[in-house]
């Protein structure tokens, strides 16, 4: 009713009085036992005693109070009112800044093992924002750009983690032999799983991909022989550089260290495992950017638009979207193998449902579709909670409360304004 | 061109299309008038396989098509501008338009974008706006233009002229005449706005229930009592 009335007229001061003296009186009725009176004890007997001026404070405050949030109410709703009207004149006229912020934090992140060299926990910390980026953009193809959501993503984050576990502990292989077969495995683990599901609508293909990451977490837990079960698989090979292995110098052939007359210090692997995730993620950075500028990457979008005008025109939506689930499976596995060769250690507790919530509020955060968004929620998902260490088990709480403000504060993510895939130069202008 | 033989559709027990023949020749504008209900856009839409006909067949230049994917029919020359519009609404209006020419060859890219800026110059000069931010008139201009950036051979159009204000409805109708007058284009055009689509139309049926009751020139049709009973009454503003 009240809503009704102040979305119809302007509110005046004396129906905000009002409502100021209702909420007084409620301050009133509850504030009588709840600070009027008090129990003091005297002499061993409980006497009841009187408190009025506190209660008078009380409700003072609570009546002062509610006039200033209505009034701050008021004054919020005005002004999204008066942005939802300039929003209707909005143009999608690329941003210059953006482009040059882009350029800055790449020039960022080539120099900071550099500037960080002698601080290990910056590089790693780095490369674990940089490994959630890349699946951030992996698993925005998917959300971000066709529409579906996929809640299940860290399934091929472990197909890629296991197969460059198994292929490289079982047969030898290296990291860049399988790279591309873990990356291929992922993508047909996407069609296996979409095929029979992406007819499915929003909420179903939400659950059928949830159930599908919990069902390859379980198989990978009790699957002993083939996936070590709980136990995980240990003592997987580190990447090299070219062939030259991160090792102390030795006598059976040479080392990184040796090879370019260094002294050896585990740091080398740490920065060149950045490195490698660095050029990891650009290369998807560019492969994305690529597709997006093609028909394949305008049809993903629109199909998340508008499915009827896509049959219209003559799209196989089916298609459409099992190409984007294929390519967001297949990165999402690249990223995996280098989770695997990173840690040199993996198990299924590192393939969780909450991983999944992770990436995917890495994107919603980020402004679904935003490249730049990904980035810059992948840096605040990742370091918040590290810098929140001090608080120990107020961690989370304030991680969701930081996620709640960006909420309340961007509603449609940090980047929600898309940039246009494509602008035409020569014919317009 | 197209040609309806006897067909029927239905959506589970509901039949909605009850034997209806009808064709459309090359050249010609003809159109489909009914109340809410009587199962025009059914009709359009059974033309790309949805709902598929349940009986009878649909062929397009002489080839029966009630068979056939719904990506295989659109790609064949027949463009439909659904009712209600349907545009990408968070993509650029080029974008949209760049949609409407996925399938067709890269080389007259840019001569068609032309042509569509000559008959929709607001177009023209939106060509960066997101498309849900369009006014609805400037909508539909874009969902034609889309439409027609796939050279189809017959455009189909559910109710363009849907929740427009007058003035923007006569321009929608303009378009029509002009696009089938000048580039010779074959149109089929439901509508619920019978003056106005009568009048331009060369031919017209008039659907109730699922099933053919009337149909003319556009001009007999004009003139049925029947037809003025029915559905112009209302509209005798126009
Ligand atoms: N997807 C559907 N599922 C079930 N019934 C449907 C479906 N679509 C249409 N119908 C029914 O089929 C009949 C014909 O619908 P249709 O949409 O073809 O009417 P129409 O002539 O286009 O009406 P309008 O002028 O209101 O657009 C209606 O009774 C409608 O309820
Ligand atoms: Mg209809």
């Amino acid at each position: 009713m009240t809503t009704f009335q102040a979305r119809t007229h302007t509110v005046t001061l004396t129906e905000r009085l009002k409502d100021a003296t209702n909420v007084a009186l409620i301050a009133i009725l509850l504030g009588i036992p709840m600070i009027g009176l008090h129990t003091v004890d005297a002499g061993g007997k409980l006497m009841v005693a009187t408190r009025w001026p506190w209660l008078l404070a009380f409700v003072a405050t609570m009546f002062f109070g509610r006039l200033a949030l209505q009034f701050a109410i008021d004054q919020f709703k005005l002004k999204r009112l008066t942005r939802q009207r300039t929003r209707t004149l909005e143009v999608a006229t690329p941003r210059p800044w953006l482009k040059w912020l882009g350029y800055g934090l790449l020039g960022f992140s080539l120099v900071l093992p550099i500037a960080f060299s002698d601080n290990r926990y910056v590089v790693d910390t780095a490369t674990t924002v940089l490994i959630y980026v890349m699946l951030g953009w992996g698993l925005n193809v998917v959300v971000g750009l066709a529409g579906l959501l996929d809640l299940g993503y860290v399934a091929f984050y472990a197909v890629g983690a296991y197969s460059y576990a198994l292929l490289s502990t079982q047969f030898g292989w290296n990291f860049w032999e399988t790279l591309p077969v873990a990356g291929a495995l992922a993508a047909l683990f996407g069609i296996l799983l979409g095929w029979p599901t992406l007819r499915l609508r929003g909420d179903y293909l939400a659950i059928v991909t949830l159930g599908f990451g919990e069902i390859i977490r379980v198989i990978l837990i009790n699957w002993t022989e083939f996936s070590g079960g709980p136990n995980g698989i240990g003592s997987i090979e580190r990447p090299s550089f070219f062939g030259l292995p991160f090792k102390p110098d030795s006598d059976d052939g040479a080392t990184f260290a040796s090879f370019f007359g260094l002294e050896y210090a585990s740091e080398h692997r740490v920065i060149f495992l950045y490195y490698l995730i660095l050029v990891l993620a650009l290369l998807t950075n560019l492969f994305i950017a690529r597709l997006r500028k093609l028909p394949v990457g305008l049809a993903w979008e629109a199909v998340r638009e508008d499915e009827v005008a896509c049959k219209a025109l003559g799209m196989n939506v089916t298609n459409v979207k099992l190409s984007a689930f294929a390519i967001g499976a297949m990165l999402g596995g690249f990223a995996g193998v280098f989770f695997a060769a990173r840690q040199g250690f993996i198990s299924p507790e590192s393939f969780v449902f909450s991983e999944s919530a992770t990436i995917l509020a890495i994107v919603v955060l980020g402004g679904m579709g935003s490249q730049f968004g990904v980035v810059i929620a992948a840096s605040l998902l990742v370091i918040l909670p590290e810098l929140g260490r001090d608080f120990s088990e107020y961690r989370m709480l304030l991680f969701g409360a930081a996620m709640i403000l960006i909420m309340v504060w961007k509603p449609g993510g940090l980047i929600s304004r898309r940039e246009p895939s494509k602008v035409l130069a020569g014919v317009e202008k | 061109m197209l040609q309806y033989t006897d067909v029927h559709a239905h959506y589970g027990a509901i039949h909605a299309l009850r034997g209806v023949t009808l064709d459309v020749q090359e050249g010609e504008i003809v159109t489909l008038i009914g109340a809410n209900g009587a199962g025009k856009s059914t009709l359009m839409n059974t033309l790309f396989g949805k709902p598929r006909a349940s009986a009878g067949s649909i062929s397009f230049l002489g080839q029966d098509i009630s068979r056939h994917h719904t990506h295989d029919i659109a790609r064949s020359g027949l463009a439909l501008v659904p009712e209600g519009r349907h545009i990408f609404a968070r993509m650029s209006v080029l974008e949209n338009l760049q949609m409407g020419s996925i399938f067709s060859d890269p080389a007259h890219f840019d001569a068609d974008l032309q042509r569509i800026y000559g008959m929709f110059p607001i177009l023209q000069q939106r060509l960066e706006q997101r498309a849900g931010t369009l006014s609805g008139g400037e909508q539909q201009m874009l969902a034609i233009g889309r439409a027609l950036m796939s050279r189809p051979k017959v455009l189909l159009l559910d109710e363009p002229s849907l929740g427009l204000a007058p003035l923007y409805i006569k321009q929608v109708f303009n378009i029509i005449r002009e696009l089938n007058e000048r580039d010779g284009m074959t149109i089929m055009l439901v509508e619920q706005n019978a003056h106005h689509a009568l009048r331009i139309a060369h031919r017209g049926y008039v659907l109730q229930h699922g099933e053919i009751v009337l149909s003319g020139t556009g001009k007999e049709l004009l003139a049925s009592p029947e037809v003025r009973a029915a559905y112009l009454e209302s509209s005798a503003h126009a």
